[in-house]
């Protein structure tokens, strides 16, 4: 790797030339370490001292107290809440993580298509990630509440019954998963769109050639095309799903996820125990053990993805990656 | 899960120090920044004092006064929107030990927990100021040992709000003089609740399940936990009594079955949900704002059950400050009743001192939207009327939630009054 470090000193002596071969192989380790210093910082230290935290008594007001050993994850596992939460946390992430890549997919795939105004669609379908996640949860509050709420006026006009939102169970993570949905569908369309845009589009001519109509480019070239982002998105929203709080936390006016607590997820369980209950100690074994649940949650995804991918049957899987990074380069270049 | 609370007692005694400042770097390295900032010295050489509050005090004014009186110390205040987002704000940089705004304002529902780690709190105990507040006020903020943690700012003492115009078409008194003699029991108001969902059955008595059961809770002395904080809610008879006339007085019919706050409830503000609500001043401008163009709201003077009580807010000087004594002399003046009567004509907070509740100021507002009645003089009697206050243990409000939420249950048709009995009874466990 080349030092991008300016005008590299002539080596007119020995200890300079030697100087400046050690700059050259350790100032990129300098340039990247800002990164990794900020990470060890904001990232590891808390990540362990929550490991710390976990296997100790811990109030929130009282502080440290003895050594607990894994006593808190015993009474955390032990709590029927914590199941409840996490099936919650399960539920809302697949009701919000699967129609919203699949839509994202979708919008993505239209965007890429020669549109009279592309610049005004493709700003638009930002538009709900700019709003702040608390003011939608306020507005889609209103728009699903039980009784005088939007939705279930529409719903009663036209003669049905209206629907629990906040009460019912599934209804509860429909209504929260919509408010995911409407924010990130958006975001993730136009990741999307930029990973189709770098397929090289003499494939598509080839294949319309060969009398391949829309939906088969789309699902033959552009799908397996743009893998590498859609895995990345995958994994995003993964993470995102699983620490879902403010959607849910703001749906209600208490924030513990309803009377039965039918909507609190993990992140809600473990802000409860921490600032409600004030047992920090519980608070970071949850931590902990939504950090290992994602992680598990990833490979999974990770491992899924992979088996579908090579299931589709690319047989030159590598090439056509390759081919793609090519097209990529010459996208940025031009 | 007794182990629990005698863990943290342990704990408290053992390691704050180390604790302290360890929290401090993990939790909010920006937290021990900013107090460093806010602290100390202004440009002008001025000690600059931190007042941190939530909603509405009314201190604007007053924070303006007390800069332009004398040289020495310039005030600041910081507003959090949500006393919730105040709590965790306090909780968070007591635990880390920094950060802490030289006055911090509490509210009475989190004095217990906070009462058990009065140690971070300056004692505020003063001749000076003995017998500034209503007995009961001060003494809730009084350890066993004598020291004072907070000085008392408002107080919530609760009369009946209701709408004449529905009390109208239900062929009942309007005038809020009669209404008074309709509701000094419980059994009264319920009963007149039952005649009135009978003339007007689209209209609830009154606007939710919990808020009612709240306030029969305010004013039982042991309700959850007695005297020593052992949990006794599982098996106090008057939890139970509590819970089964709410829940048969919803079946009935008297409640909207809504959660308060919640958007429906806001709503039915709007969509003539309910005829009557318990009533602290501050719900006065909450019920203005939530009705606005609705006609009809009065206030009576009269509670039943004899008198309730519903919020009101304390100011602590944190031993974690640097200028405590000066922080002391701004809390001290902040809370004279002079002041307080200037925080009640500003923003409505019922004064909690003696020498305020009989100020002319007060007695003769009134209040317009309330049909032009006398709120300050209703309320000052509201007020008068309280004895005690219940005994609320550090345990209490989060009982107090699950004990609100297994009401909710039943509103919400999730469980049977029964069933959700239990699970109550199963959170308590849990809690316990």
């Amino acid at each position: 790797m080349a030092s991008p470090a300016g005008p590299t000193p002539r080596p007119r002596r020995p200890w300079r030339s030697r100087l400046a071969r050690w700059e050259a192989k350790a100032s990129p380790y300098l340039y990247v370490s800002p990164f990794f210093l900020l990470f060890a910082l904001v990232g590891l230290f808390p990540l362990l001292y929550t490991a710390y935290v976990s296997v100790h008594a811990w109030s929130l007001l009282g502080g440290q107290g003895d050594f607990a050993g894994l006593d808190n994850y015993r009474r955390v596992l032990e709590d029927r809440f914590f199941w409840n939460a996490l099936r919650n946390t399960v539920s809302i992430f697949l009701l919000s993580s699967v129609p919203q890549v699949l839509l994202a997919l979708g919008l993505a795939g239209l965007l890429d298509t020669q549109l009279r105004g592309r610049t005004l669609w493709r700003m638009s379908v930002l538009l709900p990630f700019v709003v702040a996640p608390a003011a939608v949860a306020l507005i889609f509050g209103n728009v699903f509440g039980d009784r005088y709420g939007l939705v279930n006026s529409g719903l009663e006009a036209i003669g049905l019954d209206a629907i629990g939102w906040h009460t019912n169970t599934l209804a509860s993570h429909v209504a929260i998963a919509s408010m995911v949905n409407w924010r990130w569908t958006g975001y993730n369309a136009l990741i999307f769109l930029a990973a189709m845009q770098a397929v090289p589009r003499d494939l598509y001519e080839s294949a319309a050639l060969d009398g391949a109509g829309k939906v088969r480019q789309f699902v033959s070239i552009t799908l397996p095309m743009i893998r590498p982002t859609l895995l990345f998105v995958i994994i995003t929203s993964t993470i995102g799903g699983l620490q879902i709080f403010a959607e849910p936390r703001l749906f209600d006016t208490q924030g513990l996820g309803g009377s039965d607590r039918q909507y609190q997820t993990l992140t809600m369980y473990l802000w409860e125990l921490g600032w409600r209950v004030r047992d920090l100690g519980m608070a970071s074994a949850v931590a902990w053990l939504l950090f290992l649940i994602i992680v598990v949650f990833a490979v999974l995804n990770l491992w899924l993805s992979q088996r579908a991918g090579s299931l589709a049957g690319r047989p030159h899987g590598r090439a056509v990656r390759r081919s793609r990074r090519d097209a990529a380069g010459e996208g940025v270049a031009s | 899960m007794h182990g629990v609370t005698r863990d943290q007692k342990d704990d408290r005694r053992r390691v704050r120090a180390a604790t302290g400042a360890l929290l401090a770097l993990a939790l909010t390295a920006t937290a021990a920044a900013c107090g460093g900032d806010a602290e100390g010295e202004g440009a002008d050489g001025k000690i600059r004092l931190t007042v941190a509050t939530f909603n509405e005090f009314g201190y604007e004014g007053l924070i303006e006064e007390y800069n332009s009186m004398q040289d020495e110390v310039e005030v600041v205040q910081k507003k959090a929107g949500t006393a919730n987002e105040h709590q965790d704000n306090l909780y968070t940089k007591l635990a880390a030990g920094s950060g802490l705004s030289d006055i911090e304002a509490i509210e009475v529902d989190w004095l217990a927990a906070l009462m058990e780690e009065s140690d971070a709190f300056a004692d505020l105990s003063d001749p000076e100021v003995e017998g500034r507040w209503l007995d009961w006020k001060t003494e809730a903020a009084t350890t066993d040992d004598g020291k004072l943690i907070g000085y008392g700012t408002d107080i919530g003492p609760e009369g009946i709000c209701y709408r004449a115009d529905l009390f109208e078409k239900a062929g009942m008194p309007t005038d809020r003089e009669e209404v008074a003699q309709l509701f000094t029991t419980w059994e009264d108001y319920f009963d007149a609740g039952r005649g009135f969902v009978k003339k007007v059955p689209d209209v609830a008595w009154y606007d939710a399940s919990g808020a009612t059961a709240q306030a029969m809770v305010n004013q039982t002395e042991y309700t959850f936990e007695d005297e020593d904080n052992n949990v006794i809610a599982a098996d106090n008879p008057e939890v139970k009594e509590i819970f089964d006339t709410v829940t048969s007085l919803s079946e009935e019919g008297l409640s909207t079955q809504l959660v308060q706050w919640s958007e429906d409830w806001v709503a039915s503000f709007q969509q003539d949900g309910f005829a009557t609500m318990a009533c602290p001043g501050w719900m006065l401008g909450v019920i203005e704002g939530n009705a606005e163009g609705v006609e009809g709201w009065d206030i009576a003077d009269v509670f039943p059950g004899g008198a309730g009580l519903w919020g009101g807010s304390y100011l602590t000087v944190p031993v974690q400050g640097e200028h405590q004594e000066e922080a002391i002399e701004l809390a001290k003046w902040l809370t004279a009743p002079e002041q307080q009567i200037k925080a009640f004509e500003a923003k409505g907070t019922f004064p909690s001192q003696v020498e305020a509740l009989d100020d002319p100021v007060l007695l003769e507002s009134t209040n317009d939207f309330f049909n032009g009645a006398p709120t300050g003089e209703i309320l000052a009697e509201r007020a008068k009327a309280i004895e005690f206050i219940p005994h609320k243990g550090p345990k209490f409000a989060d009982i107090n939630t699950a004990f609100q939420q297994a009401i909710q249950r039943v509103d919400e048709g999730k469980e049977s009054p029964d069933e959700a009995w239990e699970s109550f009874l199963a959170d308590v466990e849990r809690l316990g």
